[in-house]
């Protein structure tokens, strides 16, 4: 078949070009194409379909009425295997091929499965598609003991939902800290406490150095020489960018899809978006992979305008880090840099920390438990590298009011 | 996607009071403690904010949301939260820079303004009009299915509100129709057409100045007789309407004949280089009323047209601005009505970028202080009802700032505006007590037709 667009991936980077597309271009053909036998989702609700909060038949983001009105055709249950840039053709594992006029890759990310001698032959989960979210939620009444590898965002909401289900859970980390990407060690601390206070066990700067079968489940042997048996093995260790399908296309790949600021890669007609790309950061050029939520429906925009050729399409200003992290009732929200400039205010307590971080007078980071601001706000005075000398007392007093007035001056 | 209703916040006439917010917090959460409200007034030193949800077009919020909990209505274009669906990620906070979804630790999840389902609290509770609930969006929704009847590339001077009414006009008058359009701004837009072809996708005429009403006449009475309903339109300026062509006018007046008569009123001839009309103001600037060593405008008050009108009984007549849509509509709905009974005569005022001198970008600014000035009123007639405002200014703005606004009153003395602002009055207190009953004309036009 032959189709104008053809977008692989069908979350949120695919979606939101789609809509950007549509916006310029009513009529162009589109085809969207995912792996997933699914209508669209997103990886972030996965920790809820686990935890029962979201029916996975209710997590679509889009449905079959969408794509027709639309006028979108929608291939699921297919990858593409491999890629011909030079003939603009692109071969899906159903062993159909499609000729496109241009490309978006927004395959996203898959778990990074660590170099653990015996991983490979025990049973364990991963969570980062519907149906693996949809098999741990099924494991979880029968889960005595459970064993998380990695406390990043995937590893520390899944072992929240282990715990809430009755498991005694421990999570490795080689990291001396949960969340080390996007919370320093203070904020850090507040959720270690909050998951040492449900029962939750934080191995911390450990490493696992055998995995092993033992009944039923597994056992994980710690370079400290410790054992931990688990009936049920989560491995949380990170994503990395699903490129395997571009291997002899021309595409140039580092860790991702390197993309310029308009999310061009470096094969004509051929755009990468989301998880899958790698593009500039906010706070050097250096390429680098910026796998958030935001970031991905940024560069999607970005990518369908481009590609539909709407004169409107602003460059990519850079990835900003910034995440949004509930627990067990408590809100952590951290947006920005922790190390670009100085700390110019910093409150910690057991239930509340606040840190700002500024450089030359400039917003750089934010970082907040259970402290009220808006991360929107916050992001936008960063992007655009607002002057706060005039209000800096007042910011740094009150940043939620102080970043309102300056929004409501600058950008209303 | 069209246009939607919306809640307009006016910095200017904010004194924050925080009422909106008691309110917002009240009819939410039915407490009054406004951090629980969903519009926030930001003060900004002596100035005020606002940060709540602007039912983005293409909302970040929505994009963001990893659980499909928030979804724009396309009916309404408020943006749902569906509190079954969302996980409480916060990720939509991240999507907003305006501060309109927000966190609240009491209700434990996000929260963000719904409108009171087309009936906002907030606007309730505001005294000093700084919000206001804008609900004129259905008019641009309605009119935008119906076939615009000029053809695109009229061209008007920069900022001219006449093409606005013209098109809207038309669309709801319908096909049907058979349109006069006199010497004037409306022609010389190109609505009679170039090379042998006309500018309207209906049958279009160019009367003389003095005959236009009797035409429409002449055609709505053959194609009666001919048994066939066609609506028998004039747009015309104020000049044709008032001046040479009243006579005309004022007969078929006279005579029922059912035909709508829109004026489209800039106060002068502007299309032929600005010339005063009976309907110019006392004061006015034009070219036939210089101003210089001797000369200071117009020495004489303005013909009230739609009052001389009303007193032909007209079947209806009304007065409207196009900085009031609704009521523009609702008065050219009746008088398209009224014009298959009898005659109707809409007046409409058009203020004149260019004769009137004031900035392109102002022109519906300009209206609205018209109106709100009081220098002119907007108000409707039908003989079974009398007159009545339909919009009645209780505290108007001052008459000196809506002089002070126009190039055109640029000269004037204190002796000439303090004549205005008696005229202003007089006219006011006049309208007024015809609208009361308590004039002896109204008595007489009330008792119908002799």
């Amino acid at each position: 078949m032959e189709t104008q667009y053809l977008i692989v991936g069908a979350s949120h980077a695919a979606l939101s070009a789609l809509q950007a597309i549509r916006m310029q271009d009513g009529e162009g053909s589109i085809t969207m194409v995912t792996r997933d036998d699914a209508l669209p989702y997103s990886p972030t609700v996965l920790p809820y379909v686990v935890s029962g909060r979201s029916a996975p038949e209710r997590v679509a983001l889009k449905d079959g009425a969408w794509f027709e009105q639309n006028k979108v055709g929608f291939i699921r249950g297919a990858a593409v295997t491999a890629l011909d840039a030079a003939a603009k053709r692109a071969k899906l594992s159903s062993g159909e091929e499609i000729a496109y006029g241009k490309l978006l890759l927004a395959t996203g990310a898959a778990p990074i499965l660590p170099p653990v001698p015996g991983l490979k032959d025990v049973r364990f989960h991963v969570l980062r598609s519907l149906d693996d979210a949809v098999k741990l939620k099924q494991a979880l009444p029968n889960t005595k003991q459970a064993v998380v590898l990695g406390a990043g965002l995937v590893g520390m909401h899944a072992a929240e939902n282990l715990a809430k289900a009755g498991a005694a859970v421990t999570v490795v980390e080689m990291q001396p800290r949960v969340l080390a990407g996007y919370f320093d060690a203070e904020a850090s601390a507040i959720i270690e406490a909050a998951f040492a206070a449900k029962g939750v066990k934080l191995m911390l700067g450990a490493k696992v150095s055998r995995c092993e079968t033992a009944g039923q489940g597994a056992r994980v042997t710690t370079d400290t020489g410790a054992t931990l048996d688990a009936d049920l093995l989560l491995v949380a260790a990170g994503v990395a960018p699903v490129v395997d399908y571009l291997t002899g296309s021309g595409v140039a790949i580092d860790r991702g899809v390197l993309v310029d600021d308009t999310m061009r890669a470096s094969v004509e007609g051929i755009w990468a978006a989301g998880d899958v790309a790698q593009a500039k950061g906010f706070y050097d050029e250096a390429k680098t992979l910026n796998g958030i939520l935001p970031s991905a429906v940024e560069q999607g925009r970005i990518a369908g305008m481009a590609m539909a050729g709407d004169p409107a399409v602003k460059p990519w200003p850079g990835g900003v880090p910034l995440n949004t992290y509930t627990f067990f009732g408590q809100q952590a929200v951290s947006v920005g840099s922790q190390d670009q400039g100085e700390v110019v205010r910093k409150e910690v307590d057991a239930k509340r920390y606040l840190k700002i971080v500024m450089q030359d007078n400039r917003l750089t980071g934010i970082f907040g438990i259970n402290v009220p601001f808006d991360p929107g706000v916050m992001w936008e005075i960063i992007l655009r590298r607002i002057d706060l000398a005039p209000v800096r007392e007042a910011f740094i007093a009150d940043p939620l009011k102080t970043a309102r007035t300056i929004m409501s001056r600058t950008w209303r | 996607m069209g246009a939607y209703n919306t809640i307009s916040f006016k910095p200017e006439h904010c004194n924050g009071c925080n009422a909106c917010m008691t309110a917002c917090a009240t009819a939410k959460t039915g407490s009054a403690d406004i951090a629980n409200s969903r519009i926030q007034i930001v003060a900004d030193g002596d100035a005020f904010e606002l940060a709540m949800c602007r039912q983005c077009g293409d909302p970040k919020c929505v994009s963001n949301c990893p659980a499909a909990a928030l979804d724009k209505d396309a009916g309404n274009g408020v943006i749902d939260w569906d509190g079954s669906k969302c996980v409480n990620c916060l990720l939509c906070t991240v999507g907003c820079a305006y501060g309109g979804i927000v966190y609240n630790a009491a209700a434990g999840h996000v929260v963000k303004c719904d409108t009171c389902d087309g009936d906002p609290a907030c606007v309730k509770a505001c005294e000093r009009g700084a919000l206001k609930y804008l609900t004129t969006a259905h008019i641009y929704n309605e009119v935008g299915d119906l076939e615009d009847l000029f053809v695109p590339g009229l061209a008007g001077c920069q900022g001219c509100n006449t093409e606005l009414i013209m098109r809207h006009a038309m669309r709801r008058i319908g096909p049907d129709t058979v349109l006069a359009t006199p010497p004037g701004c409306i022609p010389g837009m190109g609505s009679v057409g170039y090379n042998g072809l006309t500018g309207t996708k209906v049958p279009v005429f160019h009367p003389l100045l003095t005959n236009t009403a009797s035409m429409l006449t002449g055609i709505k009475r053959h194609y009666k007789r001919q048994g066939r309903e066609v609506n028998a339109v004039a747009l015309a300026g104020d000049g044709g309407a008032s001046d040479v062509g009243f006579q005309s006018l004022s007969g078929a007046a006279e005579r029922g004949e059912q035909i709508l008569f829109i004026c489209v009123d800039n106060e002068g001839y502007m299309n032929t280089g600005m010339q005063r009309s009976s309907c110019t103001p006392f004061g006015a600037w034009t070219s036939t009323t210089p101003v210089g060593e001797r000369g200071a405008g117009k020495t004489q008050d303005a013909k009230n047209l739609p009052v001389i009108m009303m007193m032909h009984n007209c079947e209806y007549v009304a007065t409207a601005s196009t900085a009031f849509m609704e009521d523009l509509y609702d008065k050219l709905d009746k008088a398209i009505a009224a014009s298959k009974r009898g005659f109707a005569y809409l007046h409409i005022y058009s203020p004149c970028t260019t004769g009137w001198r004031f900035p392109s970008q102002e022109n519906i600014e300009v209206a609205r202080k018209a109106v709100e000035a009081n220098f002119v009123l907007l108000w409707e007639f039908n003989p079974r009802d009398g007159l009545q405002l339909t919009r009645d200014v209780d505290q108007p703005l001052s008459i000196a700032d809506y002089l002070k606004a126009l190039g055109k009153y640029r000269h004037l003395s204190e002796d000439q505006v303090a004549h205005i602002q008696a005229t202003v009055e007089k006219n006011v207190s006049f309208i007024k007590g015809l609208a009361e009953g308590r004039h002896p004309a109204m008595a007489q036009a009330m008792s119908g037709r002799a």
